[in-house]
């Protein structure tokens, strides 16, 4: 239905009519077409706003709250804005939860395992992309099954891994298994393929060894990639709770996700904090959202995923 | 720092000289001269690989013929467990609820996402940029807290949902203890948190099909629908189906979100099969069993995967 109003994708910059070159007996006058440029707004400005409306809406609830002190939050009949505006929840919440822990380790396994993956995606994604040898297509299709086979999967098994491999209850057992993404080697492969290959045979000419060649020259090349690539696996780590559920046993090296599951999972739910508690688990990301935003919007997706 | 000093004129110069196709002989030689740089480059990764892929899947399919525990020696009880499977029916409960969640949240996100995309690249939409960053806000949410957001949303007691069914007349909605409601719950809050990321493929996609087909388009009076399905679908054929093959796997593997929602309520009514194999697993212990489940899911997926590529080399070469 919302699409049938869909008229032309605007790949080309917004040049509109004015860059055309319109012959002199279409051309209008400058009120009409206004006019007409404005109702041709109309139908797809409503279609589009009523369902940013209907996203919005859940968590505008949510968020208003969180800010309301426990009696209201259930008296009938309810109101959407809050009578009173508090932070008595969030300060209990904060004394109830050990927030400086749970964001200290789950920081430190975002950020750990962002930069190993960036890097081992970066560098077999290049190898990928320039190298030619039987073993690499294979390797290609290895990773691409990974995506249709995803450890979740098999989690009994990989939990067995990773307990023989001595990675129970550490943080570094979390880390580990989650390095190796497909999504963040096709971006690279994607990428490098992109690359002439003759920057790589004037390097070679000149004498510069092959993994300088990646680390001097394909790496700074790279740089959007290595952006997008790390906003989305910090995304994917933040987040991440079957891991972690699983991994980690001792309440000390709860990531915040995990956490959480204990506020939700109680027999009867403290919505007063449980509330309060998921506003503050969200708002690192939220500030990282809005620093890196153009690099998360824009990420061209399609390339990486495509192949 | 591209200026050498040791580079041996021997090793360059054929490298220089050489046309880019030529002989096999010597293509082989200087092959061989990068035999070593992709491996160290992709070491770790493929011992990752072998680590967490390849030995998990042989150590699955292996306790899945034992009774194992957790702890202790391989006990062999052969096809037992495949036997026992084939008449739980706890398991087909999760299969078909599993099933049932993938094949309605699938088509639904498909197309939410898709007509969101199609708006967003629409010339004559207002505020593009603002609407673009709201539909991206749910990426941000983990799955626990869209669990709790929703469910503060559909409370049967004091959710807000029915707060307003029940202003306007009607008689509060089961939302939780209904199962099929509770599913149809679960359906909504996915589609809410993972429109974003297949909305930007298809963005990326659309801008991609190039304009004049449309201008064309237009001179010979196609209207916009007759233009979105003969262009634009075709157009996007590849990226609708990554989203699907990528939705369909996501939702396969759907756990947290579903656990601070309901947890798979009401009772064990909406297990999906990750939650059961997790709870027969890790809470019952029984590796071995859930191993067998495991080899029986990694089978299915296996199979939507095959099918759906089938439909993307055919999509590749119809356009």
């Amino acid at each position: 239905m919302t699409s049938s109003t869909q008229t032309r994708p605007s790949a080309r910059p917004a040049t509109s009519a004015a860059a055309e070159p319109t012959p002199p007996r279409v051309r209008l006058n400058r009120r009409n077409k206004r006019a007409t440029r404005a109702r041709r707004a109309v139908l797809p400005t409503l279609a589009l706003w009523i369902p940013v409306l209907l996203f919005l809406f859940p968590l505008l609830w949510f968020l208003l709250s969180s800010f309301k002190p426990g009696g209201e939050l259930f008296r009938y009949p309810l109101t959407f804005w809050p009578e009173t505006f508090t932070l008595d929840g969030f300060a209990k919440a904060w004394e109830r939860v050990d927030f400086a822990r749970y964001f200290g380790n789950t920081l430190f396994v975002s950020t750990i395992t962002t930069v190993l993956t960036v890097f081992f995606s970066a560098s077999t994604g290049y190898a990928l992309a320039k190298y030619k040898a039987r073993w690499l297509n294979v390797l290609f299709i290895c990773i691409l099954a990974t995506t249709m086979l995803p450890t979740e999967v098999i989690l009994t098994p990989t939990f067995a891994v990773i307990r023989d491999l001595g990675l129970y209850n550490t943080l570094a057992g979390i880390i580990v298994p989650s390095v190796i993404t497909a999504t963040g080697i096709f971006m690279f492969r994607q990428f490098f393929i992109t690359v002439p290959d003759e920057l790589i045979e004037a390097a070679r000419i000149d004498g510069v060894s092959e993994l300088g060649i990646f680390f001097r020259i394909m790496l700074p090349l790279a740089k959007p990639i290595i952006l997008t690539l790390a906003i989305f696996s910090f995304q994917w780590r933040w987040n991440d709770y079957i891991w972690p559920l699983i991994v980690l046993n001792d309440p000390k090296q709860y990531t915040i996700q995990v956490a959480l599951r204990g506020l939700v999972g109680a027999e009867n739910i403290d919505w007063t904090v449980l509330l309060p508690a998921s506003v503050i688990s969200i708002i690192p990301l939220a500030v990282i959202f809005v620093i890196f935003q153009k690099y998360v919007m824009s990420a061209d997706l399609n390339s990486g995923l495509k192949d | 720092m591209t200026i050498q000093k040791t580079a041996s004129p021997g090793t360059s110069r054929p490298v220089i000289s050489r046309p880019a196709t030529s002989r096999p002989a010597k293509s082989r030689r200087r092959g061989a001269r990068y035999v070593t740089a992709p491996i160290v480059l992709s070491a770790v990764v493929v011992v990752l690989f072998a680590l967490f892929f390849v030995w998990p899947g042989l150590l699955g399919l292996i306790y899945s013929f034992t009774d194992y525990r957790g702890v202790g020696k391989l006990d062999f009880i052969g096809l037992d467990n495949y036997a026992e499977l084939l008449g739980d029916e706890d398991f087909y409960q999760a299969l078909t609820r599993t099933v049932l969640y993938v094949v309605l949240y699938v088509p639904l996100c498909y197309a939410i996402s898709l007509g969101i995309a199609v708006l967003l690249v629409n010339l004559h939409t207002k505020g593009k940029t603002l609407a673009k960053i709201i539909f991206f806000i749910p990426w941000l949410v983990s799955p626990i807290v869209t669990g709790v957001i929703w469910r503060w949303l559909f409370g049967e007691s004091f959710g807000l949902v029915n707060f307003v069914i029940a202003s306007v007349g009607g008689t509060a909605v089961p939302w939780s203890s209904n199962a099929d409601l509770a599913m149809v719950v679960v359906i909504v809050a996915s589609a809410w948190a993972n429109t974003a990321f297949s909305m930007l493929l298809f963005i990326a996609a659309i801008k991609n099909v190039p304009t004049s087909y449309y201008e064309a388009a237009s001179l010979d009076g196609a209207n916009a629908w007759q233009r979105f399905r003969a262009i634009t679908l075709p157009g996007i054929a590849p990226t609708s189906v990554m989203v699907v093959l990528l939705t369909t796997i996501g939702s396969m593997k759907e756990f947290s979100m579903v656990q601070a929602l309901n947890g798979g309520g009401p009772g064990t009514e909406n297990r999906l099969i990750v939650q059961y194999i997790y709870e027969t697993g890790f809470q019952r212990a029984e590796v071995g069993y859930a191993s067998a489940v495991s080899m029986v899911l990694m089978v299915v997926l296996l199979a939507i995967a095959l099918i759906q590529l089938q439909f993307d080399k055919k999509a590749k070469s119809d356009f």
